[in-house]
């Protein structure tokens, strides 16, 4: 990801319409995995009677977070008046403003010139995915209402303000006045060792992994957490849910280059070994640890090495992606044990696998660049930039994260009652059940609004309903 | 009258099925039920945490005879239903005061 767009001055330059169809297509790749790739993998890790609160997260995500980023959610990560390396102003592109130009990402190479409404829509799914993302950490047990406010308050305070510091010219960056140029130093306005993260290792992954165990910690257990079943309802959904998200990842790595070219080609082939690597890493660890290899150990290592590759994914060589992708599956699947250890329920692994791996791609990225990794002879700055970019997004995120999260308990309260919460969250929250097997009759009518509140006084069973 | 119970694995329903038609039963009810003997339950593993599941799938069948059939019943529902192994089930015989065909209205032994 390049994160200075050059807005052309020529008006007779006209966009590159392979760049822009590609990352237009990209962008709805990258909606896919939100809707409905991560909410069926999440919703068939919960349990029967919270699937539908499970999704409807993922759905709200992408309602409120769209909203936000179009009135002042890309001003303030992409604006151009930045304030103190941290933030742009909200208000220079405030309801994208001045965004119906076009831009080139790449300085005038003779390709790859974009509208900026392309750059602004492929960004707008980022910020959708990442918020949809914490939402793992909290299944079963909050208010939809509480998580309505989260999301636009996270995705301000949290969210834009990191995506400006990596990709948006700002201190995570690889700018003169960014960390790695204050400590490595710089040449003519560029840090000289610059910090990787193609897709949003730190930005996307670590980001909400942070996020989720703070909320985690912050909301609570689950009422019997640790001593009642809360194994996965529907494996085939999580598997579904696990390759959507694989496809629609095509979109959001090789999609970052801006651009259909040969770098772009590379990430889709080390975002696709990275995944076949971290898979069979998880695979492994489980078969030795547990004697099986199971269905959602081989989804979760799908996950955990697409997150793994994302900020990497520029900077390898297809066996090193292959390197990053095994280590990346297996200490996630050593990472999931973390929770009943600490007692933590950050319930369907959002730290185990998007943090631990986000975590570990984004150092490995130093690792194993082939231009500058520690393992190709470039020395231990690249790794060392890596480490600090890595601890500051951990920081700002948690810190962040926290205030929020504790404001809303102070406020609004995160849980949902304990009785409501064991007989299930669907029902009280959403008024609806995932599944009707017993079609076990009922009548029309009751709620205010609906058609039955106007059906004559005889009550109908519906028909078939009685077997 | 008699009503003949029986607790089966799943997968024998077919051939169960089919024995008792040979037999001349003219009419059944199935339900899926979950349930432990000698058996017990299984063991199932979710990224690393395992779980016992106690409650094993099984199909509850239920046959209403005429007393003098009930032994013979239980015997072609016991022979369809073995395979030898544990979980294998059970089947057992209870006696029926009454029964009414809801259609016509007939009842006791006409209803069967």
């Amino acid at each position: 990801m390049s994160p200075t767009l050059v807005p052309l001055a020529d008006a007779a330059e006209t966009v590159d319409y392979a760049a822009t169809t590609f990352l237009i297509v990209c962008a709805s790749f990258v909606l896919l995995m939100t809707i409905p790739g991560l909410a069926l993998f999440y919703g068939g890790l919960t349990r029967a009677k919270s699937i539908l609160n499970m999704m409807m997260m993922s759905f709200g995500a992408a309602g409120v977070v769209g909203i936000v980023y179009v009135l002042w959610g890309y001003s303030m990560s992409f604006g151009t008046q930045d304030v103190a390396g941290i933030i742009a102003n909200p208000f220079e592109k405030f309801g994208l403003a001045g965004t119906d130009g076009i831009v080139n990402p790449f300085g005038y190479e003779g390709y790859g010139n974009i509208p900026e409404l392309a750059f602004v829509g492929f960004q707008m799914t980022f910020a959708i995915i990442t918020v949809a993302l914490i939402s793992g950490a909290v299944a079963d047990r909050i208010k939809f209402s509480t998580w309505l406010v989260f999301a636009p308050l996270w995705v301000t305070l949290a969210y834009f303000p990191i995506a400006h510091m990596v990709w948006g010219g700002g201190l995570l960056g690889g700018g003169e006045t960014s960390l790695s140029g204050l400590v490595f130093g710089s040449t003519d306005g560029e840090a000289n060792v610059a910090p990787i993260d193609f897709a949003g290792g730190t930005v996307v992954h670590i980001n909400a992994g942070m996020a989720a165990l703070v909320l985690a910690l912050v909301v609570g257990t689950r009422v019997g957490f640790g001593k009642v079943p809360m194994r996965p309802h529907n494996v085939p959904l999580v598997m579904i849910g696990a390759g959507l998200l694989w496809f629609g990842w095509f979109g959001f790595n090789a999609g970052s280059e801006l651009a259909a070219d040969e770098t772009a080609a590379l990430v889709w082939v080390n975002t696709t070994v990275a995944t076949c690597a971290a898979m069979l890493g998880w695979l492994v660890v489980e078969k030795i640890r547990d004697g099986h290899a199971t269905s959602v150990g081989a989804a979760s290592g799908v996950v955990a090495g697409l997150v793994a590759i994302t900020p990497a994914c520029g900077s390898l060589s297809p066996v090193g992606s292959i390197v990053l992708g095994l280590v990346a599956g297996g200490l996630a699947a050593l990472a999931v044990g973390l929770k009943y250890k600490f007692g933590y329920d950050d319930s369907l692994d959002v730290v185990g696998v998007h943090l631990v791996a986000g975590l570990w791609g984004t150092v490995g990225a130093g690792l194993l660049a082939t231009e500058g990794g520690l393992f190709y002879g470039g020395g231990f700055e690249q790794t060392a930039v890596q480490i600090l970019v890595a601890i500051a997004a951990l920081l700002v995120s948690g810190v962040v994260t926290l205030v929020i999260a504790l404001a809303l308990k102070a406020t609004m309260g995160w849980r949902i009652p304990e009785d409501v919460e064991v007989s299930g969250i669907d029902q009280t929250e959403h008024a609806e059940s995932a599944y009707e097997l017993t079609a076990r009759g009922g009548r029309i009518g009751g709620a205010s609004g609906t058609a039955g509140a106007r059906a004559p006084e005889e009550t109908h069973d519906l028909e078939g309903a009685k077997g | 009258m008699k009503l003949v119970t029986a607790i089966i694995k799943p997968h024998q329903l077919d051939e169960v099925k089919e024995a008792l038609e040979a037999f001349g039963i003219q009419g059944m009810t199935i339900s899926e039920a979950q349930g432990y003997g000698r058996q017990r339950g299984h063991s199932e593993v979710y990224r690393g945490a395992e779980y016992t599941v106690d409650f094993v799938p099984k199909t509850r069948l239920e046959v209403l005879v005429d007393d003098m059939d009930s032994s013979s019943v239980l015997d072609v529902i016991l022979k369809a239903a073995q395979t030898g192994r544990i979980g294998d089930g059970k089947v057992w015989v209870t006696p029926v005061e009454d029964i009414a065909r809801v259609r016509t209205g007939e009842r006791g032994v006409e209803a069967i």
